[in-house]
């Protein structure tokens, strides 16, 4: 089943007169439960591939279709709407509320959702747990490592049960250890919950933990791979 | 909506200092509009109240033909047998006291120096002069026949150097239009708080005043207090009568009311300026804290929080801002306004004529108007918060998650 599905997908920024063409006719799919790897290097257009995987922007043209749902011609509230249920986000900066614990930012998504204080608190100490975060769950932000936060987040983005988590060079703010430790935690979250994960990076020692690998260059796809 | 609050006043404790600041600015803001409400409240309650007990009264009964602005004596204007009047109107439940009062020009001489005074011809055992009786700095009051006894007010005491037993030549336009002259002794000196009303006015007693003045047994109205002011109008038509004019203090006193009317008016105004001000404040807060949480917003955004709701984050934080700085300014106004309701502000003799202000103005702040003008502050404030939390909603979740970089 395609959680996602883009076709001949083109983005153009516009500044002042100067137009960059990020991506340029783009088409591709991503099945459920992918462990893929977006690669490239700086300004192939990873970020902004994953950005409309995410609905968090729109294609200048061409045609985004997540969970067999057209997405181009969305309102503003209507991607959050869909954003909401169904996609994840992990950032590459440690991207937590910082006046909320760790336990109240994984809660924030359950809360969008209009789930009850009951089913809140079993979902956020269940991921709290599965990232390994238990003991920190009233910690603030800025009392916790790098690594501890950035778990936080992957907590948070699977707090709503998405289709698909996206994220965005996860690692690169992170040592080789808590780096490793974030990218398996990825991978077991991936296997156990069949929970699809894409992420952009750079970063060979991320890479190696894909399945699937697409390599982007002067926003074209000039390879799409099973790793092995 | 707790979780709005809670996040509205972390974010509030992120810059501490700033937050206080703003909602300081707002006390101020509310603290100063309570108290220029309370100052106009005390000056136009002031001014009624001093011309309602010493000038107009809540209703007077005049000589069909009676004409203010003369300040006449002529027996056309007058009305006849006043006591016996006044008397008659005593009898009405709603009457506090009613009493005949004769008023012609005059001048008073000392020496080389004179002065324009208005002369009262007043009953001396009327308690409706009680403001003459127990605004006495020095001397006694007048004796119903005491023939050559005058009351002058501080002002006019102090202008003409006189002091109690000293004496003073009195000339009065008479009856048939002469000018008639006499020697008065001081019998005492008052103040009824009015530096305006007491330069200008010298009191004698009613018999003596017809006498001088040739009324004979005349007055020019009959003063009328009523127990409740709020009766004028049933007491008026009651006293209907095509032999006199029945004026009631609103009558007496248009100008006083078109002023309060004005005076409302302009402290709108002014409240509006001052409530801006201060929401601009806020309002200016709240911006910084937009483009300082740009990146924020971008991910809450991107974890699906609408636009709406962005702008009840905001507008949970104004509103934390504006109830914490209303409070100590609704605290802080009513505690200015109280301690001023009590000692007063001392202006002196302002000089209006015809605007009876007392020399000391004490601010009267009113339940009415701190309801009021709490309640607008806050509305203002959370209107004016609304451009910041629109400002927040409508970041694109690209921009906004990269506005940190």
């Amino acid at each position: 089943m395609e959680v996602a599905k883009l076709t001949d997908v083109t983005r153009i920024y516009k500044i002042g007169e100067v137009e960059t063409r990020a991506l340029n006719g783009i088409t591709m799919t991503i099945a459920s439960g992918e462990f893929t790897s977006l690669v490239g290097p700086s300004g192939s257009g990873k970020t902004t591939l994953l950005q409309l995987i995410g609905c968090l922007d729109q294609p200048t043209s061409g045609q985004v279709v997540i969970n067999g749902k057209e997405t181009t011609n969305l309102s503003r509230n209507q991607r959050a709407d869909l954003r909401k249920g169904t996609i994840g986000f992990v950032f590459q900066f440690f991207a937590l509320i910082p006046t909320l614990t760790a336990y109240e930012n994984v809660e924030m998504p359950l809360l969008l959702n209009g789930k009850n204080v009951t089913d809140r608190k079993k979902r956020v100490m269940d991921l709290l747990a599965a990232v390994d975060m238990t003991s920190h769950a009233h910690h603030r932000p800025d009392q916790l490592s790098g690594g501890q936060q950035q778990r936080v987040a992957v907590a948070r983005a699977l707090a709503p049960k998405p289709t698909m988590i996206l994220a965005d060079e996860p690692t690169a703010n992170l040592d080789t250890e808590n780096g490793e430790q974030v990218m398996g935690l990825m991978q077991t979250l991936n296997k156990d919950t069949g929970t699809t994960f894409v992420f952009a990076t750079h970063d060979p020692r991320v890479i190696k933990y894909a399945r699937r690998v697409v390599t982007l260059q002067d926003g074209l796809i000039v390879d799409d791979k099973k790793n092995k | 909506m707790m979780n709005y609050l809670k996040m509205a006043y972390r974010n509030l404790g992120r810059n501490r200092r700033r937050s206080i600041l703003s909602a300081f600015a707002l006390s101020i803001g509310l603290a100063l509009v309570l108290f220029i409400a309370a100052f106009f409240k005390g000056e136009m309650r002031s001014s009624m109240e001093s011309t309602l007990r010493l000038d107009s009264g809540h209703i007077q009964i005049r000589a069909a033909d009676y004409d203010p602005d003369k300040l006449s004596v002529a027996w056309e204007y007058l009305i006849e047998n006043p006591e016996q009047v006044a008397t008659q109107v005593e009898t009405l439940p709603q009457v506090q006291v009613a009493t005949p009062r004769l008023i012609a020009s005059g001048i008073v001489a000392v020496g080389d120096e004179s002065s324009g005074v208005q002369i009262m011809g007043v009953d001396p055992a009327s308690s409706a002069n009680d403001p003459y009786r127990q605004g006495l700095v020095s001397g006694d009051f007048l004796a119903a026949d005491d023939r050559e006894g005058i009351l002058i007010g501080v002002p006019l005491a102090e202008n003409l150097n006189l002091k109690v037993g000293d004496q003073l030549n009195l000339l009065v336009n008479t009856s048939n239009g002469n000018v008639d002259e006499q020697l008065f002794t001081v019998r005492g000196i008052f103040t009824t708080g009015v530096s305006t009303y007491d330069k200008g006015i010298v009191l004698l007693p009613l018999a003596k005043a017809q006498a001088f003045s040739g009324a004979e047994n005349r007055a020019s109205y009959i003063f009328v207090l009523l127990k409740d002011r709020a009766q004028t109008d049933a007491v008026a038509a009651a006293l209907q009568s095509p032999d006199y004019q029945v004026k009631t203090w609103q009558e007496l006193n248009e100008i006083l009311v078109l002023m309060e009317d004005f005076s409302n008016a302009y402290l709108l105004i002014l409240n509006l300026i001052v409530m801006g001000v201060t929401a601009t404040v806020i309002v200016n807060t709240l911006v910084m804290a937009v483009f300082e949480r740009t990146r924020e917003i971008g991910i809450l955004t991107a974890i699906g929080m609408k636009g709406r709701q962005i702008i009840g984050l905001f507008l949970a934080e104004a509103s934390l801002l504006a109830l914490g700085g209303l409070a100590f300014g609704l605290l802080l106004g009513w505690g200015v306004s109280a301690y001023f309701g009590k000692v007063g502000i001392y202006f002196g003799d302002l000089g209006i004529s015809g605007f009876y202000l007392g020399d000391r103005i004490y601010s009267y702040l009113t339940l009415e108007d701190a309801i009021n003008l709490t309640i607008a502050s806050l509305i203002i404030t959370l209107l004016a918060s609304l451009y910041p939390a629109r400002l927040a909603s409508r970041m694109e979740p690209v921009e906004a998650l990269h506005g940190g970089d």
